[in-house]
């Protein structure tokens, strides 16, 4: 993606500052869902946004990694967003959130098997023929240890890209609560995540859960990105060079120049890891 | 291993479950399903709480969380769409013992889910007084009222439903006293912003005449024989709030 270093998450809140907004390779994503709309305010800001800075739609709610094929009212929303605000990147993650007709928003984990990985592959394929164009898949936050996986997420991620054409989106966020959570390496996983696929990378803020602390961490977004989670990024891109970085925040947000300075700090990062790559 | 439709299955009937020790397999026992739970509750919650903000300044937080968390349990969302999550809201709301006595619930919640309606339906023109210019009476009774895609109305028999809700929206002072009988209201988006305005009954059955395809003179008649003593001042009224898109079948 030439030309968007790092942005943030665009929230209703932010829409007049993002407007005058003029750092350079600067961006905005938005969640898909809050815009599959008919019309009125909230499609205008966004149009008027898009029309000064590009965009990045983020999909929470196809269910790709579901039993069932992908929604088809979901897909036809998606697809006329990607129409009428052409975005600079689109994604999704790595799944489940319906089942049975109902729709739970949350992130649902599942068993990595070769029958998910059919079903994913199939599902993100519906998803790009229906958009023209390639998405970038998200890896999750973990919080639960499953049986049965026969793939580790890294591999099925991988197989993924290469069956659908598909490119991933790495959370740095979600790479640390899911090892912390699971008492595995974070570094091991940035080291070895397959870069060449990678389009966009995540960073946001987590908690500690208000019952388990330490032991259960949440991907909470509610917070600055933690020290831990900023040095992973660093780790990365040393490796891989830069790449479009977002710093979400979905929950107490604060003044649009406190998370702009998070965002110039991701910024720094990637100019320093290109002068470094030269 | 049981296949991905079974285990989607066992994961959601332990989400609806409700914690507290009775999981009913060893996944919900893992501390980690809790934040599954808390999510799903909290999004859905969150959600009929930004869409029924009105609601929810009269019952108050704890109230309208059990309200709330109720109605979710019942009617989980369909679609990822969360902004129109809650259609249901106020019928449930009519059938809820812990409100039963507060009758006027339902129809402030209506007016809560017309505001979102009304916010997120499709761009269209609006017409305006000039877009009737050159009209003979005549004409005009040839035509039809096409409704702007935003516009929403309601007739309240018994109960000054519209002037509870406003003054709430509006941040006025509450302790006015109330006339205590029935209204008809108007929400509609005539520009950038969702407007509501309180219409006499019988412009509000004309609207409900335009809506169903009728012609205006039809509309009209429909209007008058619900005996009201307004003069017609309502139709214009009606236009410049914003109520129509336009008008065809012009002679």
């Amino acid at each position: 993606m030439a030309g968007l270093t790092a942005g943030i998450g665009l929230k209703p809140e932010y829409y007049d500052d993002a407007l005058r907004c003029r750092s350079f390779g600067m961006w905005f994503e938005v969640h898909a869902e809050n815009y599959m709309i008919e019309g009125g305010p909230r499609r205008n800001w966004l149009e008027a946004v898009r029309r000064e800075h590009p965009l990045s739609l983020h999909g929470v709610s196809l269910s790709l990694a579901g039993s069932e094929p992908v929604d088809p009212i979901a897909l036809a929303g998606l697809a006329r967003l990607v129409r009428e605000l052409e975005p600079a990147l689109v994604s999704e993650h790595l799944a489940w959130s319906r089942f049975d007709g109902s729709y739970f928003p949350d992130l649902f984990p599942f068993p990595r098997t070769a029958e998910a990985l059919r079903q994913v592959c199939a599902n993100v394929s519906r998803v790009q023929d229906a958009i023209g164009r390639p998405i970038a898949i998200e890896n999750p936050s973990q919080y639960l240890v499953l049986e049965g996986h026969e793939f580790e997420e890294i591999e099925f991620l991988t197989h993924l890209a290469r069956r659908t054409g598909c490119a991933l989106l790495l959370d740095i966020n979600n790479v640390f609560v899911s090892a912390r959570n699971a008492g595995t390496s974070a570094e091991r996983y940035v080291d070895t995540f397959p870069a060449d696929h990678v389009v966009e990378v995540h960073l946001a803020g987590h908690r500690p859960d208000p019952t388990y602390g330490q032991r259960l961490l949440i991907d909470s977004h509610d917070a600055a990105v933690a020290p831990e989670v900023w040095s992973l990024f660093g780790r990365f891109v040393a490796r891989a060079g830069p790449r479009p970085t977002l710093v979400e925040r979905d929950a107490e947000l604060p003044a649009f120049d406190v998370l702009m300075a998070e965002r110039d700090q991701a910024d720094r990062q990637l100019f320093l890891s290109q002068v470094k790559a030269a | 291993m049981p296949g991905l439709w079974d285990f989607q299955a066992g994961f959601t009937r332990e989400l609806w479950s409700r914690g507290g020790g009775s999981s009913t397999s060893a996944l919900g026992d893992q501390p980690g399903f809790s934040v599954y739970r808390n999510t799903v509750m909290t999004g859905c919650v969150d959600a009929l709480a930004a869409n029924y903000p009105t609601v929810r300044q009269l019952i108050g937080v704890a109230c309208f969380n059990d309200a709330a968390t109720a109605f979710v349990q019942e009617f989980p969302p369909s679609s990822g769409v969360l902004a129109d999550y809650g259609r249901g809201f106020a019928n449930f709301l009519s059938s809820l013992a812990a409100v039963a006595e507060l009758e006027y619930l339902p129809g402030v919640a209506m007016l809560d889910r017309f505001w979102t309606e009304a916010h997120i339906a499709a761009d269209d023109k609006v017409l305006k007084a000039t877009g009737l210019a050159g009209l003979t009476p005549e004409g005009l009774s040839q035509t039809c009222f096409v409704l702007h895609p935003a516009a929403r109305w309601q007739t309240f028999e018994t109960m000054p439903i519209y002037t509870l809700w406003q003054r709430h929206r509006d941040g006025l002072p509450l302790d006015a006293e109330l006339d205590w009988r029935g209204e008809s209201a108007l929400v509609t988006r005539p520009a950038s912003a969702v407007a509501w305005t309180a219409i006499p009954h019988v412009a509000a059955v004309f609207l409900s005449s335009c809506a169903s395809g009728k012609r205006s003179d039809e509309a009209m008649e429909d209007a008058f024989a619900t005996g009201g003593a307004e003069d017609g001042s309502w139709l214009p009224a009606l236009i410049h709030a914003g109520a129509f898109a336009r008008i065809e079948g012009r002679p």
